[in-house]
């Protein structure tokens, strides 16, 4: 970011204000391309999963390889589809609540690290911002669900609300060691504590076993976070039609299925972030992997793990999952940091 | 309202009383909320519609609406002669269209007096065996996907879609077959290594294939979780709403048609009746129906194979095709087992060329019954898990 607001004072002129308006307005631009990007990959690498998970092709014609442009078909077919409002619904609200939705999962990005100072906006509470901000979708899910005027929607949009804000907690809880291990709530300083190759990252359980526990938890409650199976309460297509956007068509539909996506995309890169190093290398001699590839890489292979839980599991009935949140997670998370905390002092890790 | 003495099962509902009999805030109303579960929705399984009383998760009232499918059929049955009618039975239990041909020729053959060949018995056997493998599938992967579980389903499919392969080269059509005609069957065994190719896929079925569905989903943690304990089913209950087939099996009544009201040549061959036992919870759970059906699908497969070894040479129809048979008059009534219950088809003949009424029994809409009563106090989920487990097809209930 230094190097890119070098270049907009220096060799274009600009003033401080004009600078910083500047930088911001590209990483905009970048970040959300990238993300709607990430959105259309995902799904299709979903139906690819799901498809061979399940003895199946998954799309094969639309692109020639492998269906490759699937999403972009669908996106396509998506913005053509007629814009349908109940005629009883809560317009304002029914037609702010997507965009709610995926704010939450698009202001997240600006505090996520891609590379060794590549970030829109680094600054010292990032990991703070980032569960802070993603809790918009929370009110954005409820929001669509009582516009709705339906029935299932608000029983969708009841489920989500109780089975988000529980989850948020042990999510949370569970990133707690890590930040008492760096010393620092900023994600750059999270990644380059952990540099140093794989027995540095925050997963080693030598290093501390609690930590490992700590990224299980995170796990677990980042697919409740998102609303991915075994625990799609909120969307419940055999019980609850689809939840809170049954009502929705065309391009706000389209608004809920990236922010899934996002979200999906978002949650495994902080797992990737906090637990799995970052942008470094798992090994010395790898160093030529560029940084923010290594990223990336661990994100998608943290999804793809998300994908495979979500294709083998049942799901979880509503009170059996506030009951795994509240009397299982939740405990073993505040075990985790007392038990991180106690680990670091024993053995002078901690900063 | 349910009355007090049904609301037990209600989880968190110790003292018996919902949220809604309390006053909470002081002057605002709170009322049951009324659903419309169907007739379009995901896990209603066809066209039915469950109209809902819930205070939040929790169902206070079940009330099934029926009628959505209704095609006449057994109107119809007064139009046309008795082997046109064959045709309309396939359309009753579309999963498993070879038990409905067996329960309607049985009925028929048993007004005439007309004796059936012993390999055309054999062929029934082996075939409605094989639509009851291929119904139980569905029931297993439908079941599945009601709790969530994808994969299963697809699965299900695919080993469904070998047996629709072998049954669509006896008897040329995939879904709906039109197989059995009174007196026998419509085709002979087919000469291209049929016989071989059935012994396999049982084979195949009994050995690799269950496994594999018990390892995705039978045992799995959260299915049983899902299923074990849910929508209680006692033994009493299933047999004062008349339920059959695998739900009163399922309760731990141990009946079956095929070994205690012997039709066809059942009698001749090695196999038991399966029942649960409550192996996950409480006897007559969803669990333990479901298991039953996984259970049976691998004596169904038992039956098959001895059937088609002990496949006699000889007529596989009893009399050449005539276009009119005529019934001399008088009544006869035959239960099957079918894929999804005891299956009985009362015929009272005038004489003519046409039944003068024709009435079926079918199973589904029977069991489907018991819903309103065991439905009650249940969350939403765990009714969509009842409904599931029930396996009713709606082409049989409203005929």
């Amino acid at each position: 970011m230094k190097l890119m607001y070098d270049f907009f004072t220096g060799q274009l002129g600009l003033g401080a204000a004009g600078a910083n308006i500047t930088v911001a307005a590209v990483m905009a631009v970048i970040m959300f391309t990238v993300m709607a990007l990430c959105a259309i990959i995902l799904t299709w690498m979903e139906r690819k999963v799901a498809g061979f998970m399940q003895s199946r092709y998954g799309p094969m014609y639309t692109g020639r390889f492998h269906g490759w442009a699937q999403a972009v078909a669908d996106m396509l077919k998506i913005l053509g589809k007629e814009d349908i409002i109940p005629a009883e619904a809560d317009k304002g609200l029914f037609k702010f609540a997507p965009i709610l939705v995926l704010l939450g999962s698009l202001l997240a990005w600006a505090a996520i690290p891609w590379a060794p100072d590549f970030v829109a906006a680094d600054f010292d509470l990032g990991l703070f911002y980032i569960f802070a901000v993603s809790s918009l979708v929370v009110i954005g899910i409820l929001m669509a669900g009582w516009a709705s005027n339906n029935k299932w929607s608000l029983y969708g949009a009841a489920r989500g609300a109780a089975q988000m804000i529980s989850y948020e907690i042990p999510l949370a809880l569970a990133v707690v060691p890590v930040v008492m291990r760096a010393g620092s709530l900023n994600p750059q300083d999270i990644v380059i504590a952990q540099q140093g190759g794989i027995w540095h990252w925050n997963i080693n359980p030598i290093t501390n076993p609690f930590l490992f526990i700590a990224f299980f938890m995170y796990f677990i409650a980042s697919i409740a976070e998102t609303n991915r199976g075994p625990f799609d309460m909120p969307e419940t297509e055999s019980e609850l039609v689809a939840g809170y956007h049954t009502e929705y068509t065309g391009m706000r539909f389209a608004f809920f299925f990236l922010a899934e996506y996002a979200n999906l995309f978002l949650v495994s890169m902080i797992a990737a972030l906090v637990f799995l190093g970052g942008w470094w290398a798992p090994f010395p001699g790898m160093g030529w992997i560029p940084p923010a590839l290594n990223f990336i890489i661990k994100g998608v292979l943290l999804v793809f793990l998300n994908m495979w839980v979500r294709w083998t599991l049942p799901r979880v009935r509503v009170d059996q999952l506030m009951h795994l949140c509240w009397k299982v997670m939740i405990p073993v998370s505040l075990l985790c940091v007392v038990g991180a905390g106690v680990w670091m002092m024993a053995w002078g890790q901690l900063k | 309202m349910a009355n007090e003495s049904t609301r037990v099962n209600a989880p968190g509902l110790v003292s018996g009383k919902g949220w809604h009999d309390q006053d909470h805030v002081p002057g605002i109303k709170s009322e049951l909320l009324e659903l419309n579960m169907g007739p379009q929705h995901p896990a209603t399984h066809g066209v039915l519609r469950l109209l809902l009383q819930t205070d939040g998760e929790i169902v206070y009232k079940v009330t099934p609406v029926l009628g959505y499918l209704h095609r006449c059929a057994e109107k119809i049955a007064e139009g046309v002669n008795y082997k046109q009618w064959v045709v309309y039975t396939d359309r009753f239990d579309y999963l498993a269209p070879m038990c409905c041909n067996h329960a309607y020729v049985t009925a028929v053959e048993k007004l005439m007096g007309q004796s059936v060949p012993e390999r055309a018995e054999h062929i029934r056997v082996a075939v409605s065996e094989l639509s009851r493998i291929a119904s139980h599938l569905i029931a297993l992967a439908t079941f599945g996907l009601d709790m969530g579980a994808w994969t299963p389903l697809l699965y299900c499919f695919r080993e469904r879609e070998e047996i629709l392969n072998l049954l669509e080269r006896i008897s040329g059509g995939r879904m709906l077959y039109n197989y059995m005609i009174p007196g026998g069957v419509r085709y002979d065994v087919p000469n291209d290594n049929w016989v071989a190719d059935v012994l396999d896929f049982v084979d195949l079925m009994e050995h690799n294939k269950l496994p594999e569905y018990n390892t995705l989903l039978t045992y799995n943690k959260i299915f049983i979780e899902r299923t074990a304990d849910v929508g209680v089913i006692d033994a009493k209950t299933a047999v004062d709403y008349g339920c059959t087939g695998p739900v009163l099996r399922g309760s731990g009544v141990d009946f079956d048609c095929r070994r205690d009201d012997p039709y066809s040549v059942y009698h001749k061959f090695d196999w038991q009746v399966q029942l649960g036992r409550g192996e996950m919870g409480t006897t007559g759970d969803c669990w333990d129906r479901y298991i039953v059906r996984a259970r049976e699908i691998e004596q169904s497969c038992r039956i098959i194979r001895q059937a088609l070894q002990q496949l006699p040479e000889g007529p596989y129809q009893a009399l050449a095709l005539k276009a009119i048979v005529k019934a001399p008059a008088g009544a006869a009534y035959t239960r099957v087992e079918s894929a999804k219950g005891e299956l009985g088809h009362y015929i009272i003949s005038d004489g003519g060329q046409t039944a003068f009424r024709n009435k079926v029994r079918s199973p589904s809409f029977c069991n489907l019954q018991v819903v309103e009563k065991v439905g009650v106090g249940q969350m939403v989920s765990d009714l969509v898990a009842l409904v599931g487990s029930l396996d009713i097809v709606l082409g049989e209930i409203d005929r």
